[in-house]
């Protein structure tokens, strides 16, 4: 038997690779970030629209629902002859299922918010629009927060299969290493990917308790 | 568009359906194998695979998370372990498992499904069982209930609409997993999708995207109803709410 060492983990690897490496984490990076600040973008002002006429509120939900069990290698494949290969296809996927999570977290949290509080912002005079800004979306925020943080963690671990249309970031050093059976590489990328995950999910969370003053106040008390 | 012309063609083709061999192919004398040409033989394979990975992942998964919940002990944990699974990818997995001794194939993607299947079942079955009131199973146990007849007499019926939707939820994702397989090697509905990619016919990756689709809503559909089904009268409404 001819044992040809091929380590989980290798140094020699990293050192030799860490261009490709970086390059590709960078990839990965970027493309989560982006479609995240674009799924907001899209569902924070999709949700509060629901919010305002609560007859949008089931049908947003419920596309959001049937979108869900599209499984996303259908997904990005089916966007492939569309929209070609590469970039924009990727991120295009990774934005709607993004979305998904997004829209539902926020419309849970804003119809979450206390009708008592709703009601004295009412008898206070607040218009419509007023009460959405001031009262009940710093209510919905750590709803809001949680649907962000679920969404960033399953980006990243999303943008893997983007491999089918040939731009996956990690992935792409994932499948190569399956492909020509080299461990190092798989086991690299996969690390990568569940740090890149826990560092974006912990800047999230630094990010809700800058942007929430009042709920470490409550917290001490 | 020539593209959605040719998924057309492909699905309307009988020969795409039942494939060059039809359902079952003999290999050897007595060894049938289903063929990976033919969109009926994926789909049983689709099918199987999922079942196998949700029943090995609830095998596990329920009677732990019945367990907990009824001690109402190792919460964190158990998010804990939810939250990392998914930020782990379906392809580390596969890739991992497929380098490793486990090799490539079904059993590997079997093996990655059900750790994906895993947190949904645990975190569903734990939350069910702990929050059922408290007053509840006080009575029950001052009725000399021992506490496993209360597990299984009190807690576990009002849990299970809780526990229902975990398994739906896993069963859904799993369908929508499996596809990945194609990438290392294994069967299923993604082989569809993987050939079209590889040949450059769009016509069939769109067809291949659309079964599998079809496949993981009516899966939820059919789900769906039989959770209605079975859950006790008086809980109907609280099932419905599905997390």
């Amino acid at each position: 038997m001819d044992e040809v060492p091929n380590p989980w983990f290798s140094w020699d690897y990293l050192a030799r690779n860490s261009d490709e490496v970086l390059r590709q984490l960078g990839i990965h990076t970027t493309l989560t970030l982006q479609a995240i600040l674009i799924a907001a973008a899209v569902a924070l002002p999709l949700a509060m629209l629901a919010r305002r006429v609560p007859r949008l509120a089931a049908p947003i939900m419920g596309v959001s629902g049937v979108m869900y069990t599209v499984p996303s290698f259908a997904l990005f494949a089916l966007l492939a002859p569309f929209t070609g290969i590469g970039r924009t296809t990727v991120l295009i996927g990774l934005v709607v299922y993004a979305l998904l999570v997004l829209v539902r977290n926020t419309l849970v949290g804003l119809e979450g918010v206390d009708a008592d509080v709703v009601d004295a912002a009412r008898g206070l005079g607040y218009s419509p629009t007023r009460l959405l800004l001031t009262v009940e979306l710093p209510n919905a925020l750590p709803s809001i927060l949680a649907g962000l943080r679920i969404a960033t963690v399953s980006t990243v671990a999303l943008v893997t299969v983007g491999v089918v249309v040939g731009y996956g970031g990690l992935g792409q050093l994932m499948f190569r290493g399956f492909q020509s059976d080299y461990r190092a590489q798989i086991l690299t990328a996969s690390i990568l990917c569940l740090l890149l995950a826990l560092i974006l999910d912990l800047a999230l969370v630094l990010l809700g308790r800058v942007a929430m003053p009042w709920m470490r106040r409550r917290r001490a008390a | 568009m020539s593209v959605i012309s040719d998924a057309w063609d492909y699905l309307t083709d009988p020969a795409s359906w039942l494939g060059q061999y039809g359902v079952l192919r003999e290999v050897a004398p007595g060894q049938w194998v289903l063929p990976r040409d033919s969109i009926l033989a994926l789909t049983i394979e689709h099918l199987g695979m999922s079942l196998g990975a949700v029943l090995a992942a609830s095998a596990l998964a329920l009677p732990l998370g019945v367990w907990l919940g009824h001690l109402r002990r190792g919460g964190t944990t158990t998010v804990v372990v939810a939250n990392v699974t998914r930020a782990m990818p379906t392809l580390a997995l596969l890739t991992l498992f497929a380098a490793s001794a486990i090799g490539f194939g079904n059993h590997a993607v079997v093996l990655a499904a059900a750790i994906f299947a895993f947190p949904p079942i645990l975190t569903n079955a734990y939350t069910g069982m702990a929050d059922v009131d408290a007053d509840l199973r006080e009575a029950a146990l001052g009725q000399g209930l021992t506490r496993f007849q209360v597990a299984t007499r009190v807690e576990l019926p009002l849990a299970w609409p809780l526990i229902a939707a975990g398994l739906r939820t896993a069963t859904v994702q799993t369908v929508a997993t499996v596809p990945l397989a194609a990438l290392v090697a294994g069967g299923g509905l993604g082989v569809i999708i993987n050939t079209g990619l590889a040949t450059q016919r769009y016509g069939q990756v769109l067809a291949g995207g659309l079964l599998v689709a079809a496949l993981s809503l009516s899966v939820d559909w059919i789900l769906g109803r039989l959770q209605v089904r079975l859950t006790p009268a008086p809980l109907r409404a609280r099932a419905r709410v599905s997390p």
